[in-house]
């Protein structure tokens, strides 16, 4: 069992990453495919600029137009901002808290198969007929009237990757829990695995009530239910809560692990430990709980009245205490520090005021009486993507950079990720900071078009002004990609110089066992601790001894692709007459493997002490 | 970091420029309130600004400190602080009554903006004293009922100044949202229940927007949901009443005088009537209204709301309404007209008025 050791051609590499269970290699996959359904996005995203720069243009029709808004939408949130971020969980949480690898493994790999083929399958509306147009959020009465079948790939693609999304999310709860190093007790835990840890109790929660509403938004559309259907019976309001009680925690989903990323990168460049570490978690645990109360305030023009209304007003505001600790802890962490302005840390500095100006009209708009202004405007596309962008997006790109050396070995360019920062930091306030503004002018969101003579032009023209520096920004990421990875400069355990977590231990990337011994953990930033004792790494915690490992599959794939078939299935069912067979065949496929893998036992293999202690000889070896 | 401070510096000028130059147009913009309810929303508009500038000037404060104060000069290790119970007391409490603060205005500004019981005070006659508008939104155009009138009209709301108006809102196929920016905020038009709030127009205010608000849908609706506007007209109690008055008059279609209008009629009562009405009486069932009342066409200001009311764009409208509003429910519904038809049924709805 020595063949990993070899270098490997082209197919067998693409063999390894299609059948692979390990979570670092899962985490690249999640990378590539995120940043791909990023760069779509983006273009859509230009798209939409473009097509506002002007009033009454006629870049594209109207009816286009809500197609690239929905997908827009859908793309950025469930198929990049997501499994980046799930890249990042993947890669680094099991090695924060001394991991070899997650709790299941192969479960980890039939998660991204399915957000892989499940987005895939949401994209491939373009080419059969037309996306999704009723905006991501789909509500009901006019999701049932969007005609073709846009709507059905949302809700299916939507629906399979929704899956992998929570299994992802109840393995990282699992992982957590299960496998921290001898001492790393929860309150010694890193920010970053605290807040993937409370982000997979959120996903948890959250995704079934969506996966529920996608199930009866389906039956309506493609098997004659009336779930929805008002003349019916139906009721459309009870989509809009099944959507936002989803919806809301999503936007916590997304941004606690933001939060974490930005928790560890300023402690490491300010060469101090996280200011109020406990209230740190505190914070992150109650942002969690807080966030399942407050989905209405999405919902206070419905009609809901205005005792509803005042309770998630309130209860909306308070959310804004924990996320306030939050920000004067990371400012507190770099009072006193020695900071070192690399671009993780240019991010994370840019962070703060950015993602504050989210928060606080967050607040204005909780605040329901003055939302009934500010509702579906301008402003409120201001608002989120204030704390996407400028928190997501923002943690996103730091991460990329901070931990690409651990990821790959390689560090990015310096320079280019220096322009990368600000021409993305310059763009990301010119394009949305003048939406406040036309928001309280009276333009709403979601239009294709706007008409002359109503003062929006100068705004909506610089917005799309700033949507090329962002574009331009990205350009210039890709080209340091590229030419870091040409140049394959490798370096060392811990590129930064102040790694202060277990990752920083290791060598980068790390061997595939992650940890040849399991590591002592001795307190908060345990690395830092033995460092400042004059250490050079980790004490072990366990003798040198044989490592068990899984075994890489090919099912996940499987399973997940007979889904990707049924999917077809059930939506041309009515259309053609090769549909219902073809439903049946996906699933047979998905259930046939299911039953494959559940009959043959797999009990992985072991790495034996003598082949490790090997490695310690011929230093050099790839993993 | 001496360029992000420049260029925080020149934001804020940019934003202080914005303030000043820019407040939007009069007729729609949220910050020019012209009603009670828009003035409430806008001075808590002003209070929660007010409390977040506070907020992010504190933090820009510290901020600037931090980034300057704190850069790297050596290879020191820096003391490792753990916390500071006193701090953070501090940052929890301040931000809690800061958020009372608006907290208090909110709560009670929701429950004042939802109080409709004047809606529920009939009196003899089984009507209500205040003004009631049943608005029913429909895939890109409005139609404003008045019940105690017993008149409808659409696209142009007709309201008086100075007085509080109640409607029920609701959607005849899908979801809308009912939006008059600069008096008040919206409240959605569902397709499940009937919506109730209420509005009041400034007499001031409507002058400054030469008594023309513009409304608009305010939730993705379909392709022209971008298009799908409305006006407000909002004069005078006395002139209102003379409107309703005049409305009501109109028992039998209005005929047309010229020659040409006459041929338009016509061509009117063959291919348009089963759609579009052309007497206000709210007697025919809503399932039967399913296009824009043609009773006052001459006098509104805008065609489909979106163009403004002349010879050259009803004509427009005729022609190819697709281009002008893709997606709506009157294109191709009526054969194809001639340029001398056009002309014909251009000069017919041009004298569709019911006031001088
Ligand atoms: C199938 C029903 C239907 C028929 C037939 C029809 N229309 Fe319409 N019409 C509509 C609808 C619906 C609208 C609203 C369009 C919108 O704004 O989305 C409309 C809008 C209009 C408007 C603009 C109304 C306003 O207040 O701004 C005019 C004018 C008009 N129609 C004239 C005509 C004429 C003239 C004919 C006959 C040649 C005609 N329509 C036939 C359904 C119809
Ligand atoms: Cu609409």
């Amino acid at each position: 069992m020595s063949t990993y050791a070899q270098k490997k051609g082209f197919g067998a590499t693409v063999w390894d990453y299609l059948t692979t269970v390990d979570h670092k290699k899962i985490a690249v996959l999640y990378l590539i495919a995120g940043g791909f359904f990023f760069v779509v996005g983006g273009l859509e995203a230009m798209f939409i600029r473009i097509q506002l720069a002007v009033p009454n243009s006629d870049f594209v029709s109207a009816g286009l137009y809500n197609q690239i808004l929905t997908m827009h939408g859908t793309t950025m949130i469930f198929l990049a901002a997501m499994p980046l971020l799930f890249g990042f969980m993947n890669a680094i949480m099991p090695l924060q808290i001394g991991a070899r690898d997650v709790a299941f493994p192969f479960i980890n790999a039939l998660g991204f198969w399915l957000f892989f083929f499940g987005g895939v399958f949401l994209n491939l509306s373009w080419f059969l007929g037309g996306a999704p147009d009723a905006g991501w959020t789909s509500y009901a009465s006019l999701s049932l009237a969007s005609e073709g079948h846009g709507i059905d790939f949302y809700l299916l693609g939507l629906q399979i990757s929704g899956a992998g999304t929570l299994m992802g999310g109840i393995n990282f709860l699992v992982t957590i829990i299960n496998m921290r190093a001898p001492g790393m007790t929860y309150m010694r835990m890193p920010l970053f695995t605290w807040t993937t840890f409370v982000a997979s109790a959120l996903i948890l929660f959250a995704f079934p009530p969506l996966t529920v509403g996608i199930f009866l938004l389906m039956f309506d559309r493609l098997f004659g239910s009336n779930f929805f259907v008002t003349a019916a019976g139906g009721n459309t309001i009870i989509w809009e809560h099944l959507f936002w009680i989803f919806g809301h925690p999503e936007v916590y989903i997304l941004v606690l692990p933001a939060f974490g990323i930005f928790s560890e990168i300023i402690p490491v460049f300010s060469r101090k430990r996280l200011f109020g570490y406990s209230s740190m978690v505190f914070a992150t645990v109650l942002i969690g709980f807080l966030g399942f109360m407050v989905w209405a305030h999405h919902m206070f023009t419905v009609g809901l009245g205005p005792i509803a209304n005042a309770i998630f007003a309130v209860a909306t505001m308070a959310i804004a205490v924990p996320t306030g600790i939050k920000i004067f802890n990371w400012l507190f962490t770099m009072w006193g520090g020695s900071i070192k302005f690399t671009t993780p840390m240019h991010y994370a500095v840019a962070f703060i005021p950015s993602f504050l100006m989210g928060g606080v009209t967050g607040v204005m708009l909780a605040s329901a009486a003055a939302d009934y202004q500010y509702h579906d405007t301008y402003f409120v596309v201001a608002h989120f993507h204030y704390v996407i962008v400028g928190g997501v997006v923002f943690a996103i790109l730091a991460g990329t950079t901070f931990y690409w050396p651990k990821m790959f070995g390689t560090m990015l360019n310096e320079t280019l990720g220096k322009i990368t920062f600000w021409l993305f930091f310059i763009g990301f306030h010119l394009t949305f900071f003048i939406q406040h503004f036309l928001g309280l002018w009276g333009m709403p969101r979601r239009i294709f078009t706007f008409l002359e003579g109503q003062g929006l032009e100068t705004g909506n023209f610089v917005s799309t002004v700033g949507a090329f520096f962002m574009a331009a920004a990205t350009v210039v990421l890709v080209i340091n990609i590229i030419i870091t990875t040409v140049k394959n400069e490798r370096v060392g355990n811990d590129p930064w110089g102040d790694g202060r977590t277990l990752e920083w231990a290791i060598p980068s990337p790390p061997p595939f066992y992650n940890f040849k011994q399991l590591p002592l953990v001795r307190g908060l930033d345990p690395l830092w601790i033995e460092k400042m004792e004059g250490k050079k790494g980790m004490t072990p915690a366990e003798p040198l001894g044989d490592i068990h490992m899984p075994n890489a599959s090919f099912i996940p794939f499987v399973i997940s692709f007979g889904l990707f078939v049924a999917a077809f299935g059930a939506m041309y069912r009515l259309d053609y007459g090769w549909g219902l067979p073809v439903l049946i065949i996906g699933l047979a496929i998905t259930f046939g493997s299911m039953f494959l893998r559940s009959v043959k036992d797999d009990h992985g293999f072991h790495i034996h002490k003598e082949e490790l202690i090997d490695e310690d000889d011929n230093k050099g070896v790839k993993a | 970091m001496k360029k992000l401070a420049k260029w925080r510096l020149f934001s804020l000028l940019a934003l202080m420029a914005l303030i000043l130059s820019g407040c939007g147009k009069p007729y729609l913009s949220t910050l020019q309130p012209a009603g009670e309810v828009a003035q409430r929303q806008y001075d808590l508009m002003q209070l929660s600004t007010i409390i977040m500038v506070g907020v992010i000037a504190v933090v820009t404060i510290i901020f600037l400190i931090v980034v300057f104060r704190f850069k790297r000069k050596d290879e020191q290790i820096p003391k490792q602080v753990e916390g500071s119970h006193k701090l953070e007391i501090i940052w929890t409490v301040i931000p809690i009554l800061l958020l009372l603060v608006l907290a208090v205005p909110t709560v009670i500004e929701t429950f004042r903006l939802a109080d409709v019981s004047a809606m529920d005070e009939v009196n003899e006659d089984g009507k209500t004293d205040a003004l009631v508008i049943n608005v029913r939104a429909n895939l890109y155009w409005w139609e404003f009922e008045y019940p105690n009138e017993e008149i409808v009209t659409s696209q142009e709301l007709v309201v008086p100044t100075d007085q509080r108006v109640y409607f029920n809102l609701k959607a005849s196929d899908v979801k809308h949202s009912f939006w008059i920016p600069s008096v008040g905020g919206k409240m959605d038009t569902n397709t499940d229940n009937i919506n109730k709030f209420w509005l009041k127009f400034d007499s001031k205010g409507a002058e400054k927007a030469n008594e023309l608000f513009y409304g608009k849908c305010a939730e993705l609706c379909g392709p022209s949901h971008a298009l799908m506007d409305f006006k407000v007209r909002a004069v005078p109690s006395d002139e209102f009443d003379q409107w309703v008055a005049s409305m009501q008059g109109i028992e039998e279609p209005i005929q047309p005088e010229t020659a040409l209008a006459q041929e338009g009629q016509e061509l009117f009562n063959q291919s348009c009537i089963g759609c579009h009405a052309i007497t206000p009486n709210n007697a025919s069932p809503e399932a039967a209204r399913v296009a824009p009342n043609l009773t006052d066409f001459g006098d509104r200001a805008y065609v489909a709301g979106i163009l403004e009311n002349n010879e050259e764009n009803i004509k427009k409208w005729l022609a190819d309404p697709e281009t002008l509003k893709p997606g709506n429910k009157m294109s191709k519904t009526y054969g194809e007209l001639t340029p001398e038809q056009i002309d014909a049924l251009t000069a017919y709805l041009m004298e569709l008025k019911v006031q001088e």
